[in-house]
């Protein structure tokens, strides 16, 4: 017989190393694929902030894949997944995380991947019951459905829960190695782990991309609701990661470099927005997205002075650059801490 | 045995290994491809892709007025 080849879907985290390394384990021979949304935890991130620069930078999911010693093939997912998350038909989970489409996007993606070069199934490191949606069993067979996948959607983590699938059918994989994982406990992937002698893994909480984590959602809420529209381009939701942002009018938000490696990281962006530097002191780059109106000015510089190394100082100067290059300096005195209101935290 | 330049200067991580993977899929065994970079992220992730599917970085060129490097890399 010869050797059945799967196509397996890897996050970076633990589950989907874990059914990979299981599969790989039976003979079968296991390649990696790897969505780029845009949302994922791992890459930039880490090359964003300085005070991170002691963790590793490294990509979790080519992580996994060199320690499985499987190939691993990253598709640009950026284009097609704004519909996944802007019109999900399953909805959000409890932030503005689409589980259940974006799970069914990347199945449906994998089978098309798997008939474009002759594998046989795909695996994926779902557990029922896990998350609190995308994971129940009964939607477990709405992502084989939709995704067009059918019983050629394994889930080794949990298959002996499930109904039996081709690889197991056909003796392609022993079922009787499979498990029966389910629920919120991890300690099982964990056991699991340690009995494959699978050491150090990538545990980001909650999920696999910032969509589940409630401030980067609001961030994103925020922007949708003030251009009136759910669009977004891959540049605004990487801004959404970087920096603090806050409103401090509706009609304008202000993006403050909160280190060195966050200020040199807008600086890329800076020719894009109107934008204030600190001229007086050192501080932070502040970028501006919306318009500052002529009534504006002098409160947002205010606010720009509050961020900067002259917070206390009576007078700062602070130089704005339009989007046509031209500046204008203004003298100000910092707005005093107690007038910077918490609402305008995003 | 060809010589390929891809610029991947200011595009962020994964994307640079993107569309380094994408390209190697047209060059042949021992062909070389030099992908111009700017995020630091690259530095660590295109060697990593490069290990994971047989392919040799040959070096990391940091280019000297600028955060430009070059990373190349033998299919
Ligand atoms: S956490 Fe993010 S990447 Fe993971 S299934 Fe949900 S939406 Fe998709």
């Amino acid at each position: 017989m010869s050797i059945r080849k799967a196509v397996a879907l890897i996050s970076g985290g633990l589950d989907s190393m874990l059914a990979a390394k299981v599969i790989l384990d039976q003979g079968v021979q296991v390649e990696g694929l790897n969505f780029y949304t845009g949302f994922c935890h791992s890459g930039h991130t880490s090359a964003i902030r300085s005070s991170q620069r002691n963790k590793e930078k490294r990509n979790d999911a080519l992580w996994v894949a060199e320690q499985l010693g499987i190939k691993l093939h990253i598709i640009d997912s950026v284009e097609e997944y704004k519909d996944v998350l802007t019109n999900p038909q399953f909805g959000y989970g409890k932030n503005l995380n689409p589980c259940l489409d974006c799970k069914v996007f990347m199945v449906k993606k994998a089978k098309q991947w798997m008939d474009e070069n002759g594998f046989d199934f795909i695996i994926t490191g779902e557990v029922i019951g896990q998350r609190p949606k995308s994971q129940r069993k009964i939607n477990m067979p709405l992502v084989s459905q939709r995704s067009g996948a059918d019983d050629r959607l394994l889930r080794p983590l949990c298959a002996k829960n499930l109904p039996i699938s081709l690889p197991e059918r056909e003796g392609w994989v022993n079922r009787e190695k499979l498990f029966d994982f389910k629920g919120r406990d991890r300690n099982p992937q964990f056991e699991l782990a340690e009995q494959l002698g699978i050491e150090s893994y990538a545990q980001p909480a909650g999920g696999c991309c910032v969509l589940t984590d409630e401030n980067y959602s609001r961030k994103l809420a925020d922007m949708w609701q003030n251009r009136g529209e759910k669009k977004y381009e891959l540049d605004d939701i990487i801004l959404l990661k970087v920096g603090r942002h806050l409103r401090p009018r509706p009609h304008f938000k202000m993006i403050i470099g909160r280190d060195e490696g966050e200020n040199k990281f807008l600086e890329g962006y800076r020719k894009r927005f109107q934008h204030f530097r600190i001229t007086s002191h050192t501080g932070p780059l502040i970028l501006i997205e919306g318009k500052l109106l002529d009534d504006d000015l002098n409160f947002a510089a205010r606010i720009a002075a509050r961020f900067s190394a002259g917070r206390l100082a009576d007078e700062v100067t602070v130089t704005l650059t339009s989007l046509q290059g031209e500046t204008l300096q203004l003298q100000v005195n910092p707005l005093p801490v107690a007038e910077i209101q918490q609402g305008w935290y995003l | 045995m060809s010589y390929e330049v891809i610029d991947a200067r200011g595009l962020l991580c994964p994307l640079p290994v993107i569309k380094a993977q994408n390209k190697a899929k047209q060059l042949q065994p021992g062909d070389t491809l030099e992908i111009i970079c700017t995020d630091p992220g690259a530095q660590h992730d295109i060697p990593a892709w490069c290990r994971i599917h047989g392919h040799k970085v040959i070096e990391i060129q940091q280019d000297e007025e600028s955060d430009d490097f070059s990373v190349i890399v033998e299919i």
